[in-house]
């Protein structure tokens, strides 16, 4: 009987208490320094904690060379706290509120700045003092926070583009589109052929959002598509609408049953080649074209669709390396941070997780697989790197409004207009909030 | 001794406050102490752990939060976030249907066929035992698992169900992404588990319905149905109240099926997972997720505040 309560105050006692579950040793609390002063990285030695989203096996056997790796460089260990993708997300508020490990995975850009501007991590200018000459601008425009301060160390990234089998394309005579035209026109052809043109999948919400992003660059531009994802304003716009208006284009070409369907099984439609085609992440792909499949897996740039913007926009999510506010041992983490912004410590690192690529300057790209050379030269050639719809806009408004409203999209097409309607009411009580 | 002397002739004068009061001044100290421990600690723990953070969710849902910083950043909105969830909030409106859709359906289903199944494997059968344990099992499987299980059962392209009736490549019925069938394939996963359920009480209560009264009733000539209207059914009233209250609680607490399945979006929302939605995450809208979880325990207090009056009712009664 007092079960929905007890639910409820169950839900209370994660809020305000799962971060200390979650964290090391409860004493962390009362021994940190002062979260403004430099730290002598010099004197630095001991251990470092490092909360981890890499709990699953591939990267964390990955990053447990890696931090034996560091060792050795550094003589800093590092005591690795595994907690699960999904559940480090969901918790990471509580968990940056009480008693975080000394550095942490996180995103780069918006997601970044949210938690920064909450004053929850270390400004880490002076790592980047030594390791700034190894990165481009706009890796270390999506390094900073709103004040303009360093809050990030990025590590890999990967891009979002159109992925397909090599040796199917090859069977059937098709070519890379470049245009929207020609997109559509592939995609009737692989309907002909007995193919399902685009494996489309978004049972998990996220998938369907790349495409979102990739739509709106192409139609509106990237700076319209950023100042709809940071200021929330713009949604009940015609330039919206042209962005559902011309998705709807897409989808008769789409996996029957998408709503079902995980992205894994998304991607194995175009491994088996049952399908074409298939937006999505090399981070995500890139671990189902595994071993001799690995060279097999090509992609292209989502085509164009207004000249006035080409194919300028590359969606990149970085990821990186955040320092919590008042880390134990700050000195250890901010020489573990620069160790870590290094192209030799990323190298390594890809070398064992070969679906992302360095975000630092001066990897030996002759040690890169086929794909990971084909998406360096796809980032590199980008005018602008967004960072995913999730990644790019507030954390409660991509998952409770946006999440939702495109998977009603995709079930009735024809609303659109009520949608958008809908998602500017909420995003209004969202951002003025 | 003395404190079944006060006891005894406390109960003859009818005057129980006195006598009670005697009694506990008669307790030792050893007793007070226990005594108070045990009424204590489950009071705190009640207040602390249940009251208070309800009390909490209502206060809170008045205000806009993003629980960052102390308590002087809460902005007080008045009942803005109620309006925003009657308005504006697509979710809303779905998660309450889905929810009085789970309650009817365990009322009509479970219930009925877990008594069923109950009065049948009482009936002394072969291998009662062997189907009483296959019934049970479901009950025994936590709901995230059978969550992972509807997945294999009802996934467009790689379930059974779909293979097995040729729709996995073409035609595909799409179990759990149209939003319009997929309640209802999670609906026959949480009836399989519920009815194992539902019958083990009746099972039980069964058990204590008096055998030679059965028994007499098929003396004076009554049928197998005659038996269980006049003899089994009203033996059982007091299980009937507890399935209903297990029915209700069950509903109202589903969960864990449809977050396994796709995060109760997409034809598969329901309130728990709205509550959980907007306040556990990276940022969360406590204020709003309060708002929720309020409505949520007012829908609760409508089925259990009528069942509490009627239990004092008939405590008073007797």
């Amino acid at each position: 009987m007092a079960q929905p309560i007890g639910r409820r105050s169950i839900l209370r006692g994660a809020l305000f208490g799962a971060g200390a579950l979650a964290a090391g040793p409860v004493l962390a609390a009362c021994s940190s320094g002062g979260s403004t002063s430099s730290a002598d990285v010099s004197k630095a030695s001991g251990t470092v904690t490092f909360g981890s989203n890499a709990a699953v096996p591939e990267p964390k056997g990955a990053y447990e060379k890696l931090f034996a790796q560091a060792k050795q460089a550094t003589g800093i260990s590092v005591k690795p706290n595994w907690v699960d993708h999904n559940t480090f997300q969901q918790q990471i508020s509580s968990y940056l509120q009480s008693n975080p490990d000394d550095v942490f995975n996180w995103f780069a850009g918006e997601r970044m700045q949210y938690f920064a501007d909450q004053g929850l991590v270390s400004d880490v200018g002076q790592v980047w003092d030594k390791i700034g000459g190894s990165y481009t601008a706009a890796m270390k425009a999506q390094s900073k926070g709103k004040d303009g301060k360093y809050y990030l160390v990025p590590f890999d990234y990967y891009p979002w583009a159109v992925f397909y089998s090599k040796s199917l394309w090859k069977q059937k005579g098709y070519t890379a589109p470049t245009t929207w035209a020609q997109y559509i026109a592939l995609a009737k052809k692989m309907k002909a052929d007995g193919l399902i043109p685009i494996a489309f999948t978004d049972k998990d919400g996220w998938p369907a959002m790349g495409t979102f992003d990739y739509l709106n660059m192409r139609i509106n531009g990237f700076d319209f598509h950023i100042n709809l994802m940071r200021n929330g304003d713009k949604w009940n716009t015609p330039q919206v609408k042209q962005v559902f208006d011309t998705w709807r284009e897409l989808l008769p070409y789409y996996s029957p049953g998408a709503l079902g369907l995980t992205w894994q099984e998304g991607a194995q439609q175009l491994l088996t080649q049952k399908a074409g085609m298939m937006v999505i992440g090399l981070d995500q792909i890139g671990t189902i074209f595994t071993g001799s499949k690995a060279d097999d897996l090509g992609f292209f740039a989502f085509p164009e669709i207004d000249s006035q913007y080409g194919q300028d926009a590359v969606e990149a999510p970085i990821d990186g390396f955040l320092v919590s506010k008042s880390p134990k041992n700050k000195a250890g983490a901010f020489k573990l941070l620069e160790y870590l912004g290094t192209a030799t410590a990323q190298q390594f690192w890809l070398g064992s997780n070969p679906a992302d690529i360095a975000t630092a300057n001066g990897v030996d790209t002759s040690k890169y697989t086929q794909p990971q050379a084909d998406a360096v030269k796809l980032i590199t050639g980008a005018k602008q790197l967004s960072q995913f719809m999730d990644r790019d806009t507030r954390p409660d408004f991509a998952d409770p409004v946006l999440l939702p409203a495109i998977q009603k999209f995709l079930n009735s097409p024809g609303d659109a207009a009520s949608i958008i309607k809908n998602i500017d009411a909420q995003a209004k009580t969202i951002f003025t909030g | 001794m003395t404190v079944v002397e006060g006891a005894v002739r406390g109960a003859p004068e009818r005057d129980e406050g006195r006598g009670r009061r005697r009694r506990v001044r008669r307790l030792t100290g050893r007793d007070r102490v226990v005594l108070s421990l045990m009424a204590g600690i489950p009071t705190v723990l009640t207040v602390g752990l249940v009251w208070l953070p309800a009390l909490a969710s209502i206060v809170l849902s008045f205000s806009n939060w993003s629980g960052f910083g102390d308590f002087s950043s809460i902005q007080w909105i008045g009942t803005e976030n109620y309006k925003n969830i009657f308005t504006i909030y697509p979710e809303f409106p779905p998660a309450i249907g889905h929810n009085l859709l789970w309650l009817a359906v365990f009322f009509c289903l479970p219930a009925p066929v877990g008594l069923f199944l109950a009065v049948q494997l009482d009936k002394q059968i072969k291998f009662s035992r062997v189907y009483q344990s296959i019934l049970f099992m479901p009950v025994v499987l936590s709901l995230a698992l059978i969550g992972f299980m509807t997945e294999l059962i009802f996934s467009p392209t790689q379930g059974l169900l779909n293979n097995l009736t040729g729709h996995a490549d073409h035609h595909v019925i799409d179990w759990i992404g149209n939003p319009s069938i997929n309640i209802y394939a999670v609906l026959v996963m949480a009836c399989w588990r519920q009815t194992g359920y539902v019958m083990i009480l009746f099972l039980a209560g069964l058990k204590s319905v008096d055998a030679s009264l059965k028994e007499a009733a098929s003396l004076d000539g009554a049928n197998g149905w005659q038996v269980f209207r006049h003899v089994t059914w009203p033996a059982l009233r007091p299980i009937n109240v507890v399935v209903l209250v297990v029915t209700v609680i069950e509903s109202l607490r589903a969960f864990d099926i449809v977050y396994i399945i796709n995060k109760g979006t997409n034809g598969l929302q329901l309130l728990s997972v709205l509550v959980t939605d907007n306040i556990i995450g990276e940022a969360s809208r406590i204020g709003f997720g309060s708002a929720l979880a309020t409505i949520l325990l007012v829908i609760s207090l409508i089925f259990i505040v009528p069942y509490l009056i009627s239990m004092f009712r008939r405590d008073r009664g007797e």
